[in-house]
């Protein structure tokens, strides 16, 4: 493995190793000196393009304390708007001597296209709309830790599947690993082609979350994204929380101990209910500190290099 | 001039025959004794096509010498078997006056390898609001016959109305680029379907480009204009127009290359290369548009020759240019995608066709006494792994590096010089 770009990088066997280096890590989490010294004289740079607090956050922590030293670079805004080529830029900052690269992107594809300039470790911290794996892969951690495996478990994954690359993440690991997933959105908010995608990709489709909602042994709730709700994908708020939200209603529709899962930042009151976000079932903030270990295990398999393995 | 006997070619209808050029004009074809100081050219196993047009080139000059001017343009036409090109309005300054084309055709002139034929803009500055001075350019010693906003489409149906209406008076056409904005959306970039899906690419769905080419087929016939509809790309266009023409409808159509053998699956590894406006599509698509080149529905095929600087294409998918390379390539690129078609029909799609939609005089003609001397000698055998470092275009955007294409050009002679071999 020398980039993390996609699920499609991944093999099961790999999956199972990122999740065992991630349990080791997570004992670290627990220590009062965090700190081990894997990476030590390594530089990794987060590369962001995008905004993001908590993506950026937990990759800064996980390479800390894997002593590697982390340099952000917020490079908001498309580069084509400044005049410089992506390439140029990115070229730029792997001048400065760097082991690795975590990059955040408006766009989909970016990652992949920078992987192809350079010829450091990539991690895709999220491209556009297209993939997220380490939140795939914090989200199937965190599942396995509470459900055992997630073989044959039923994962429902509700929201706005088109504009979401957690989503397209998530699907692609959870079949991996043997779970039965079924996504639902409006047919607005559907990916276009999912139809002939998912019958593929061995997901299912649904419109109706209450069909789907008592079979679950675990809910995903997606972000609707603020500006979704000027785009016509829905008519008001309102509606989309009655027709999608996990309500206080839906919440006793689950089966007991149902894991809820959200990848932040959460909409209150829009796709999920405080009762269901604060429920003691909610995953929430162990995803936040599964996402440490995780992005730790996936830096140390990047570059902790032939010596330390 | 020195005269130029081509020996024993063969010509489009599969005879074989000796050319005598000569004053810029065929003055014999069929046995030909050789004047005295003639220029011999052996073209035993080529075929003589008549010097190929294409209804849809962007030169880039002026703007972006950059990327193209209309000399290396030109030299990149002429190597593809081109005697004539329609150079598109979108450069900068935009072309939507009589000075600008004239400007545009004496670049041409001054080049003196293709006959480059400026298209006008339908809207001043491209911006969709207003007509721009369409009769001025007509009247131009640029005489414009075809308008077109390329790169967007004239999407006020009022403004297309008055469009179509006002050309009729000097027998021009609106070329016009089919794609609703508003259905396509600002950030649209490839086409819409299962891999955009996966790929999380905003996607142009087919039907924004069919609804324009409804709408304006419509708009045709109740004008009585002639309305050309811009590379086709989708199964559904190819309806549309199948159905206005057996109405007795004034459209046209053109199909580019690309549209004829590359599909959307290419876009999986992101690759700016193959981002182009309209976006390839998939095989369903390709196969309407070959089946519809064939029985006549689309009319010519077109390069939309679109050169970009390297760093326009290196950006993120999303960010990137529009466009691709087509004019060295196009014939052979053809020949591969639909290798059914006749020589005879390869003619008439990318010569008589296009010069005739065009209204181009002294293009387009048959290969025969007294006609001018525009023609192309082309390999038939051959077969040639296209480079993309060996183009004479100044742009690299060439989504043919590395593919075998069928036929080579050999030469080409615009009006009796030879401008390409």
């Amino acid at each position: 493995m020398k980039h993390l770009l996609s699920i499609d990088d991944l093999t099961v066997d790999d999956v199972t190793q990122l999740f065992a280096t991630a349990a080791e890590m997570h004992d670290v989490q627990h220590r009062s000196v965090k700190k081990l010294p894997a990476l030590r004289g390594r530089t990794v740079i987060n590369l962001f393009f995008e905004d993001s607090t908590r993506t950026r956050s937990s990759f800064e922590i996980a390479g800390k304390w894997l002593s590697a030293d982390v340099i952000n670079i917020s490079a908001k805004g498309s580069s084509a708007s400044k005049g410089e080529s992506l390439r140029d830029t990115v070229l730029t900052v792997t001048a400065m001597g760097v082991d690795g690269l975590v990059v955040r992107h408006a766009a989909s594809g970016a990652a992949q296209q920078i992987s192809e300039w350079v010829d450091v470790a990539v991690v895709n911290a999220g491209d556009g709309t297209h993939e997220h794996p380490t939140q795939a892969l914090l989200d199937a951690y965190t599942l396995s830790r509470r459900l055992g495996s997630l073989e044959d478990r039923h994962v429902v994954i509700v929201g706005d599947l088109t504009h979401s690359r957690v989503f397209r993440s998530n699907v692609k690991l959870l079949h991996k690993l043997g779970a039965r997933v079924t996504v639902v959105a409006p047919p607005t908010l559907m990916p276009s082609g999912v139809g002939a995608w998912s019958a593929q990709a061995g997901f299912t489709t649904s419109w109706d979350l209450d069909e789907v909602l008592p079979s679950a042994d675990a809910v995903m709730m997606l972000r609707v994204q603020r500006e979704r709700m000027q785009g016509g994908f829905f008519p008001t708020p309102r509606e989309y929380t009655i027709g999608y939200g996990l309500t206080r209603d839906r919440l006793a529709q689950l089966k007991p101990d149902t894991p809820i899962c959200h990848p932040g930042p959460m909409n209150r009151g829009l796709e999920i209910a405080p009762e269901a976000a604060d429920a003691a079932a909610s995953m929430v903030l162990d995803q936040v500190s599964s996402g440490v270990a995780i992005r730790m295990a996936v830096l140390y398999h990047l570059l902790a290099g032939e010596e330390n393995a | 001039m020195t005269a130029i006997v081509v020996r024993a070619a063969t010509l489009p209808t599969g005879e074989r025959a000796d050319l005598l050029l000569d004053d810029g004009m065929l003055q014999a074809v069929g046995s030909v004794d050789v004047p005295a100081g003639a220029e011999v050219v052996d073209a035993d196993g080529l075929v003589a096509l008549p010097g190929l047009v294409d209804l849809h080139t962007h030169l880039r000059e002026p703007g972006r010498e950059d990327a193209e001017t209309v000399l290396t343009g030109s030299r990149a036409a002429a190597a593809g078997g081109y005697t004539a090109v329609l150079a598109m309005a979108n450069t900068n300054p935009v072309t939507d006056t009589a000075e600008a084309a004239e400007r545009v055709h004496d670049l041409g002139r001054a080049a003196g390898l293709v006959d480059v034929q400026p298209v006008g803009a339908v809207t001043r500055g491209l911006a969709g609001e207003e007509l721009a001075e369409l009769g001025l350019m007509a009247r131009s010693r640029a005489r414009v016959r075809v308008f077109s906003d390329d790169g967007r489409c004239v999407a006020d149906p009022l403004i297309m109305r008055r469009a179509l209406e006002y050309v009729k008076t000097f027998g021009g056409v609106v070329s016009q680029h089919a794609q609703d904005p508003a259905l396509a959306g600002p950030q649209a970039c490839c086409h819409e379907g299962e891999l955009s899906g996966q790929l999380g690419l905003p996607g142009w769905p087919g039907v924004a480009e069919e609804v324009i080419v409804a709408r304006d087929v419509m708009l045709a016939r109740h004008t009585g204009s002639r309305v050309h509809i811009a590379h086709v790309s989708t199964a559904g266009s190819v309806e549309v127009i199948r159905w206005a023409r057996q109405q007795g409808i004034a459209v046209t159509a053109e199909v580019t290359p690309h549209h004829l053998l590359l599909t959307t699956d290419l876009l999986s590894g992101y690759d700016p290369t193959f981002k182009v406006n309209p976006p390839l599509r998939p095989e369903e698509d390709v196969l309407a548009l070959r089946e519809a080149l064939r029985d006549g529905t689309i009319d010519a095929v077109a390069t939309d020759h679109a050169p970009h600087a390297r760093h326009d294409k290196e950006h993120a998918f999303v960010d990137a240019a529009f466009g691709m390379l087509g004019l060295e390539t196009a014939l052979a690129a053809v020949r591969t995608a639909v290798p059914e078609l006749a020589w005879a029909d390869l003619a008439r799609v990318m010569s008589f066709a296009p010069a005739r939609i065009a209204g181009l005089e002294g293009q387009g003609r048959p290969i025969a006494a007294g006609e001018p001397a525009n023609l192309v000698l082309v390999d038939p055998e051959a077969r040639v792994t296209v480079d993309r470092d060996e183009s004479l275009s100044l742009s690299r955007n060439n989504p043919w590096h590395g593919r075998q294409l069928s036929g080579a050009v050999v030469a080409t002679y615009l009006r009796g010089q030879r401008t390409h071999g």
